[in-house]
Formats: structure tokens, sequence, C-alpha cells
């Protein structure tokens, strides 16, 4: 039986199967680097970016990445899109997935809406961000990052900090480095780091010089304003108080410790501008990555001949029987 | 000819079977004849003489009184596309169920009189299940203003809860409790603190996380139950505890009937035989409110309904057309149907020995009677003779598409199960007898 092939999430992904998509990131990166940046591997091939929340540079990268490898490209966004005319998610996918595209991207607030379209069509899908759940190809690059400037990311120290509870960024990448052999610290206060994270395998941390000491990699993420109406915490200012990394927390770091943030970063509030702009951070080779990482994506999952990868593959509970 | 002579002429004896009968101790052998409606004698196997009546041969059976769902929602008037008030009805027998309470969230709500009897007369027409409506604590179900019991009661129905549409307002919950005392009718409570739970689609623990579904946190269920507990306590009036999901719940409905309130309280099936990991894969069909719990909580409810904590079962019975069911997770609707497979799940209890028999048939039929106030749930001579004939040890696979419900959103599809209604007696009238 074929299998189907999609990126839906990293739970559940082997070591092997991320390791392939970090390896043809690699020689995606030198086709970015050209005079002219296109190969024609996706030629012919249409790959629809289904985007009904807003995104900038997700939607910018995927739309790069499969230029670059020569694919045609659709973009459709929730307000222009037959949803806000009433029609339903998996209604919108049939109609889309008739017109025979190679692969859907699809980016959507509700967690587990790209598992509900893998469940309806047969062409790849991938998630670039469902709700809270997951969204892989981040987590992707941001391992890609981290392996360019690590020698290995096994045994590495990796902090999460700030709205883990909200965060697909946080998921995925806690699936991913603790399936890579990172350690994974998260930190962040109580109200956005709720105890069940630590049955990921992950160590919790509410006082952020702790969650500092000695990691390899600190990885900033963005606090959403809006969570401040919510009293998850008082102030984006004494947010700052307790969660901003700055210089002088970054001193008990490693010495080669690498800063990560998946934009749009607020400074001052999660990070201050001297380490956003210092030597140690990577946030535009994060960008830069994102490109390539996307490009081996697409490729791996359109191109025939491949296993394919296929993620978040919660298993339904097996038929259960009520006779005791 | 019109029913009541039907019935007049109609003789029905139930014989070889093994009766239970909680509300009077009865669990052995025995033949039931039915006359007119009314259970006329009751005596050792082959002690009546068949005389010319309906023989239901009930050799290796179970014969115990109707069901009683307490919780279930016909739809009807107004979302007719998901149930009717027939095809609940007919789902209800299917099941072994003989009276049904239904809830108010029709549309229009049923806060009056004229509602109440407009349910009553579409289960009159449809002929199946008792329907004993339940009217509305609020306007609306609007939380704000009390609605007219006393027309509703007049016209019908049997207790009065906003299910669906927690109370917020706790001035309008002790009124509730305390206007309620002039009819002699419970508040049923659909326990959750909206404010706790705002957003939240399932149980919050490690499933919602790794779903990265909102979560919503058993406190929510538990701070209600206190609050309402205290207010039952404090008015004195008649409290019944819907869909209890929680262990903290389980445990304060204990404390509270310990203490001698007037404190009653059901569970769903779903609630004590599946946990949240039947959430995974973002199964719509086990989105419901309050949602499915843990391992611990189940175990709690198990341990609730085996004591008589849980004094009774009900189904929360919420058809959902397919398309509602059909969203991603966030926009689901909520609700499971459970009134056909109320009987095997709850013997699955049985068979682990966390139930006997006897008090499965209480929980099932005589507990939730009671509760109700209706002249149900025994089988006495003299009392109506609604009726239920199941095998304990029938085998069967649940199909969706297979159910009598309108609507098939069900989240034990595929599921094997054993225990099956054979026959369903409502009124002296045989509504439904198993083809196989």
């Amino acid at each position: 039986m074929e299998r189907k092939r999609h990126l839906l999430g990293l739970e559940g992904v082997s070591a092997e199967d991320i390791q392939v998509l970090l390896d043809s990131a690699e020689t995606m990166i030198e086709i970015s680097q050209r005079d002219v940046k296109k190969v024609p591997v996706l030629r012919g091939k249409t790959v629809v970016n289904l985007f009904l929340e807003n995104s900038t540079r997700t939607r910018i990268s995927f739309e790069i990445a499969a230029k670059r490898l020569s694919a045609d490209t659709i973009n459709l966004s929730g307000g222009g899109s037959s949803l806000s005319k009433g029609e339903t998610l998996a209604d919108t996918a049939r109609n889309l997935a008739a017109m025979s595209p190679d692969a859907i991207v699809i980016r959507h607030p509700s967690a587990g809406a790209a598992i509900l379209l893998a469940e309806v069509l047969d062409c790849p899908i991938i998630n670039a961000g469902d709700g809270a759940h997951e969204h892989p190809t981040q987590a992707l690059l941001d391992l890609f990052t981290i392996r360019q400037a690590k020698p290995e990311l096994k045994g590495l120290t990796v902090t999460i900090v700030g709205d883990i509870l909200h965060s697909r960024v946080a998921r995925s990448n806690i699936y991913g480095l603790l399936t890579l052999g990172a350690k994974v610290r998260l930190c962040g206060p109580p109200t956005l780091l709720p105890p069940m994270f630590e049955h990921l395998g992950a160590e919790l941390h509410y006082d952020l010089a702790t969650a500092v000491r000695d990691a390899d990699v600190m990885m900033m993420l963005r606090i959403q304003r809006e969570r401040q109406g919510h009293n998850f915490f008082p102030t984006l200012d004494e947010y700052a108080r307790y969660f901003c990394l700055t210089e002088e927390l970054l001193a008990e770091a490693s010495s080669d410790v690498i800063i990560l943030h998946p934009g749009p970063m607020n400074r001052g509030i999660e990070i201050s501008s001297g380490v956003a702009d210092g030597p140690y951070s990577l946030m535009m080779n994060q960008v830069a990555n994102g490109v390539a990482m996307r490009m081996a994506v697409l490729y791996q999952l359109i191109i025939p001949g491949h296993d394919g990868i296929r993620g978040s593959e919660i298993p339904e509970r097996t038929p259960t029987s009520a006779t005791g | 000819m019109n029913t009541e002579t039907q019935n007049a002429a109609r003789r029905i004896l139930v014989k070889g079977g093994h009766l239970i009968d909680p509300s009077r101790d009865v669990s052995e052998k025995a033949d039931v004849l039915i006359t007119a409606g009314v259970v006329e004698a009751i005596d050792k196997p082959g002690a009546i003489p068949s005389d010319g009546a309906e023989v239901v041969d009930a050799r290796g059976l179970f014969v115990a009184p109707g069901f009683v769902d307490m919780h279930v929602h016909l739809r009807e008037p107004g979302y007719e596309y998901k149930e009717t008030v027939a095809t609940g009805c007919l789902s209800a027998v299917v099941g072994g169920v003989t009276s049904v309470a239904c809830m108010a969230n029709t549309n229009p709500v049923n806060d009056s009189g004229a509602v109440t009897k407009y349910i009553i007369d579409k289960a009159k027409v449809a002929g199946l299940a008792n329907v004993f409506p339940v009217g509305a604590v609020s306007i609306g179900l609007g939380g704000e203003a009390l609605a007219e019991f006393g027309e509703m009661f007049e016209a019908g129905i049997v207790a009065v809860s906003d299910d669906g549409h927690p109370i917020m307002k706790s001035s309008l919950m002790r009124h509730a409790l305390e206007y309620a005392k002039m009819f002699g009718i419970p508040v049923i409570a659909h326990e959750e603190d909206l404010d706790l739970c705002c957003g939240g689609v399932m149980n919050e623990g490690l499933m919602s996380i790794r779903l990265g579904l909102e979560g919503i946190p058993s406190v929510g269920e538990s701070a209600m139950v206190a609050r309402d507990i205290e207010l039952a306590r404090y008015t004195g009036g008649r409290l019944h505890v819907a869909h209890v999901s929680t262990a903290e719940s389980v445990e304060m409905v204990r404390r509270a009937k310990h203490d001698g309130l007037d404190v009653t309280c059901e569970a769903t099936p779903h609630h004590f035989t599946l946990d949240d990991s039947a959430v995974a894969g973002y199964n719509t069909n086990a989105k419901m409110y309050p949602p499915l719990r843990t391992e611990r909580d189940v175990a709690a409810v198990r341990a609730g309904i085996a004591d008589g904590t849980v004094d009774s079962i009900a189904t929360d019975h919420a058809p959902h057309h397919r398309d509602e069911k059909a969203s991603h997770f966030d926009e689901a609707a909520k609700g499971v149907v459970g009134l056909e497979t109320v009987l095997p799940l709850t013997l699955a209890l049985v068979r682990d020995e966390t139930l006997t028999l006897e008090r499965m048939v209480d929980a099932l039929s005589t507990q939730p009677a009671r509760n109700l106030g209706i002249e149900r749930g025994t089988l006495a001579r003299g009392s109506v003779a609604d009726l239920v004939v199941f095998d304990a040890d029938r085998a069967w696979n649940v199909n969706a598409t297979e159910l009598a419900s309108k609507s098939k959103n069900t989240p034990f599809d595929g599921w094997e199960m054993r225990g099956k209604v054979t026959r369903t007696i409502v009124a002296g009238r045989s509504v439904w007898e198993d083809a196989a």
C-alpha cells in the first residue's frame, strides 16, 4: 500500500526521517546562493498555499521555496477564499484537490486542521502551523540552524522561553529536539507553562536565570500581546522583567551559546536589542534556512521514490470492545 | 380502535425470564403477565396460564423495568434535521429505554407550557417511549430570568434545567432551587463554570497539551458542583447533578448525600467508559461537555455508580448532523448519541464486577424514575407495564450508520458490544422487538 506523504507534525517522526530532511536542506542552501536561484526539479508541479490565518514570513518562505524549485504556486488566504462564503474547510480542500495540486501547504488557526485535510485528501499536506498544535517546518529550520552552528545536536541543552502553552513552535521543537537527543528546558511563568509539559520529556523552569545556565541554545518565543488581557501575566513590562533575555543573563549560558527566535520579535519584551543584534543571534540565518528547509520538504514530499514523512500520527484508539 | 381499547384487549405473558426489579428487591426467575397496559400478575415460572395472551419467550433472558433516561436531547422543535421526537423515541426503545426526560434546549426553548405540550403531543403521536419534558430554568436559557415553572409544570414537565447553558448567576440558581420546591421537582444542573472553562474544547491535561487544543480544567466542574451543593444545603432544594465527570465532583456528591442533602447524580456511559485519549486524532465524536476526563476520573465515576453516590445512569443523548461533526475540532458540535449503546456499556461494568446486575437495573430504571418523581422504574403489581427484555451476553458490533437515531455521532462506532435488548414494552404494548 502506498504511504500517504504528509508533514503534519514532528511528534512521532523518526530521527532518520528528520535527518533526511535536514540533509536535503543542505543541498538546497546552495541553490539559494547561486546567481540563478532556480532548479527545474518541480517543474510542472503545483503547490497550493492555503493560509487561513495571518502570516507573512511563513507564506512568503513557502512561496519562494516552491518557486526556486520551479513549481507553480497558488496562494489562498482566509478573506478572499470561499471559506468566507461559508464553505467548510474540508469542502474547500476537496475543491482544491479536484484541480490536482501536487501539495497543499496549510496554515490554520485551529489545531488538527492539517490532519483533517490529510484524512480527506490524497495529495501531500504540509502543516504550516495549526493552532497551538504543531509547526513542523519552523522546528526543522530551527534544527537545521542549530546543526549549522553546532557539530552535534545530541547532548545539547536547548532552552525554550515564553508562552509555551499556546506555542506550536515550542511543541514541534520539543518533539524534534528530543528525538535527535538534545535536552530541552522550558521556561515561562506557570500560567503559560503547565506541569503537563514535563510528561513530554522536558525540564520546566520558572526562573530564566536557572534556565539559561550552561544552555547551548536559547530559543526565545514571541509573546503575544493579546495574552495580556487574559491575565496570563500582569503586564508586558512585568513579563519583560522576568523573561526578557538580556546580555547580562546570557553571560551564564554556555560560552558559544546561540540565540534563535522564530519572529516576529518584540524588542525589549522577550529579547533585548543587545541580544537580538548581538553576535550569537542567528535569527537571519533562520529566515534564510527557512527557504532551504521548505524547499527540502516540498521536494521530499512531492517527488516520488521517497518514503515520505508522515508525522503526527497519533494512533486512533484501536477498535475497542465493551465485552468485558 | 383507539389506544386505550387496544391496550385493554392486549395481554402479554413474559415467560421464563429472570426478573430484576430493584424497586421491590426482586431478582429471580418469574413470569410477568401484562393486561390493559399494567402489570397484572407476577409469579413463579409456569404458574401463570397463558390463557390466550401473547407469550414472550424470555428463557435465558433478563426482564426488567424499562430504562428511564433522565438526560436526552430530542431536538424537536427546531432541530429536526438532527433528531425528532419520533426518531429519538425509536432510538430509545431500541436501546431498552421506555421513558426519556428531554432537555429544554430546543428552538424555541422549552420555557413555556406551549412548548412542553407540543413535545408531549409529538410523543403521543410517535407512540413509542414515554416523554417527560424538562423545562428551562431561565427564559430562553439566558441565565437571567426565571422561566414560568408553574405553567410548564401544569403542562407536564418533571424537572427544570438549563442544560448546556450552565447557570453562572448564583442568585438565579439559588432561587431556582427554592422556587422548584413549590412543585416538588428537581433542578438538574449542568455543572461547568464557563469563566474557568472559557474557550476549552477538551479536558485540560497531557492530551490537550499534545493536541494543542484549549483545555477545560476539571476544577471548572467541581467548583460549580461545590457551589450548587452548598446552595442545596442552604435552600433545602432538590439538586440533581447532571453528567458528573470528575473524581472531585463524585466525592463532593458523596459527602452531600452523607450529609443528608436532597442531592442526586447521574453519569453517562461515555464518561464511565472513555477517557480523554479517545480525542486522539481530533476525533470529533469524542467532543462533548463536560469533556472526557482522565483514567482516574473514569475510575472515580465507576466507583461512584457502584456505591450509589452516582445513583443514576443517563446518556446525554445529543444527536448532531454529520456535517456538524465533520469540521475541525474547535468548531465541531459537542455531544454524542447514546440511547442505543447504554445497555451493553453498562453491562461491561457488571462483567468487570464494578456493579451487580441488580444495581445496574437500579441505576438505569428505578433511581432515575425516583429522581424525576415519575411512576416508572418498577414492575410492582398494578404499575404501568414498561418493561425491557435483554440478552446480557449477545455480542454485536456497533455500526453507526445502522443506528435508529437520525444522527450517527457515536464514539463507539465499530466497537464490539455484549448485551442487547430483545424486546421493549411500553404501557403493555410491544414497541420494539429484535429481529435477530
